[in-house]
């Protein structure tokens, strides 16, 4: 069997639409998943029971169900409910569903982190509920968090190859079927794994970044 | 020890018959306790009879489970409704408590800011000031609590004593009718708890006032105007420094004042209370 690089480069065209709907799926449905994800824990811990109820039966539902078949569900079962949605908005909608469920729980465990005497202590100064999760809260959680959620952003990538059950032309099918159209099953393996470890290097750089940016005043601490 | 110019006016903390409860625990057993301008009243009691609790029920940290608690006249946290309260909404909580300030044992400051933003912060948060008045005010707050050279630290960066200095700063940046004290020296190395009694003396000079929970016996004989003794929940003494060190023969405040002796009187120095 020879190895030859160049079945990757006559088909670039292809992978490269493929890449940039995985980036674009991964990226939108990230960024609203983590928008989803702090809305569902802020709700949970500081509004009443009526609402944390069904957002507890949601991240029960994400969490304990295949991704797979909640793609299912979304795309072909979205019309019985008048949802009819395209591919790639399905796609985007899932991955920051199933993504929101587990930044959920990260946030909440990011919450209850920080010391309830901080927020004692700004309740006595009169600050506003939504205001002591901005000022107080998540500056200080984030750092501590910073590491889970770009763990979970990881996991969000590597879940995107999942899309191609629903007709999304996302990188993972794309390359796989050059694959086995010219059988160069080795080249295409070998890519697709660098390109996932790739976004990895990035979403792992970036992180490290923020988190010496918000984490300011605990790098002083050690100095 | 600081006069009582107006003590005849309506306090401005009147708790009456107060109870808390915690599930079965009866912490509070009927707490009548008034607290008029610019008096300074320390709390005194052994660890687990409830001073905590009564402090917090004044700031409404904790919810009071029977009895009332006014604010300069305002009934805090409830509404009374043909006899049944009501629980009234956080933001009218928060609007009868503006002029409480607390401070903890703890310190309970933001890491994440520096002392200066720790100060301004609710300036502008709480009470709308715009961020240069707010920098502006908090600075000087900094500098009567003597720490105008330490604004730029963060909290990691000050010693206990220098951090609660700035959360009394904090506290009084908000410029409250009366400041709560919970053991505010408790958690210092013995050496840096001068400092802030010191700050706190100042500010009952001042006419600030106050409420303290406190060990510092020193302190409450020579500041406060009236010393309340809690223990196992009630209020089983209280009257001026002289009434409650020398002559209230109350046998469970007795032992606990030798108790406090005993641990003490090597390095405190018994000049200010009569050894029972
Ligand atoms: N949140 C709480 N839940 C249950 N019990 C509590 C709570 N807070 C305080 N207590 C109990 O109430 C009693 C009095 O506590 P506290 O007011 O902190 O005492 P002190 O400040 O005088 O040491 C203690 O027995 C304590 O265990
Ligand atoms: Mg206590």
């Amino acid at each position: 069997m020879s190895f030859n690089p160049a079945i990757l480069t006559d088909n670039w065209r292809e992978i490269l639409d493929g890449m940039v709907l995985t980036i674009l799926i991964w990226v939108a449905g990230t960024a609203i998943g983590l928008a989803i994800g702090l809305a569902v824990a802020v709700i949970q811990l500081f509004t009443n029971r009526w609402l944390a109820a069904p957002l507890a039966f949601y991240v029960a539902v994400m969490r304990g169900t295949p991704f797979l078949i909640q793609l299912f569900v979304i795309y072909y079962g979205g019309p019985f409910f008048g949802l009819d949605l395209t591919p790639m908005v399905a796609g985007t909608a899932g991955l920051a569903l199933y993504g929101g469920a587990y930044f959920s729980e990260i946030f909440r465990a990011g919450f209850l982190s920080v010391p309830p005497g901080q927020i004692e202590a700004a309740r006595m100064m009169g600050i506003g509920r939504l205001d002591i999760v901005r000022h107080v809260q998540l500056p200080q959680m984030l750092v501590i968090i910073l590491p889970a959620l770009a763990n979970m952003t990881v996991l969000l990538s590597k879940e995107t190859a999942v899309l191609s059950v629903i007709t999304v032309n996302e990188l993972t099918s794309v390359v796989q079927s050059i694959g086995s159209t010219t059988f160069a099953f080795a080249e295409t393996l070998l890519f697709l794994a660098l390109v996932y470890w790739a976004f990895l290097e990035i979403v792992t750089a970036a992180a490290r970044r923020l988190e010496k940016r918000v984490g300011r005043f605990m790098l002083r601490t050690q100095s | 020890m600081t006069a009582h110019p107006v003590a005849n006016s309506r306090p401005i903390i009147d708790v009456r018959g107060v109870w808390k409860r915690f599930g079965a625990a009866e912490v509070l057993k009927g707490i009548d306790l008034a607290i008029r301008k610019s008096e300074v009243t320390c709390i005194i009691g052994p660890s687990g009879s409830g001073k905590s609790t009564l402090l917090r029920c004044i700031a409404f940290l904790e919810e009071y489970s029977e009895g009332e608690i006014y604010i300069e006249g305002e009934l805090l946290g409830f509404a009374l409704e043909n006899g049944k309260r009501r629980r009234v909404s956080d933001a009218e909580v928060a609007r009868v408590r503006r002029n409480v300030g607390f401070v903890f044992q703890q310190f309970n400051l933001w890491p994440h800011m520096t002392a200066l933003e720790n100060v301004a912060m609710p300036l502008k948060l709480a009470r709308g000031i715009a961020r240069e008045d707010a920098a502006k005010r908090a600075r000087a707050m900094l500098e009567k609590v003597g720490l105008g050279h330490r604004a730029e630290a963060y909290p990691s960066q000050l010693s206990g004593g220098q951090q609660q200095r700035v959360g009394i700063a904090r506290a009084l940046a908000m410029e409250p009718h009366i400041m709560l004290f919970d053991e505010p020296t408790s958690a210092l190395d013995p050496e840096l708890v001068g400092e802030v009694l010191q700050v706190m003396r100042d500010l009952a000079a001042e006419g600030m006032t106050m409420a303290v929970v406190t060990h510092e016996m020193g302190f409450a004989a020579q500041v406060a105007d009236t010393v309340v003794f809690i223990d196992r929940g009630v209020i089983a003494a209280s009257g001026s420094p002289d009434e409650v060190f020398r002559k209230d023969e109350n046998p469970r405040l007795r032992q606990f004042l030798q108790n406090y002796f005993e641990r003490n009187v090597f390095w405190q120095g018994s000049g200010d209370v009569a050894v029972p």
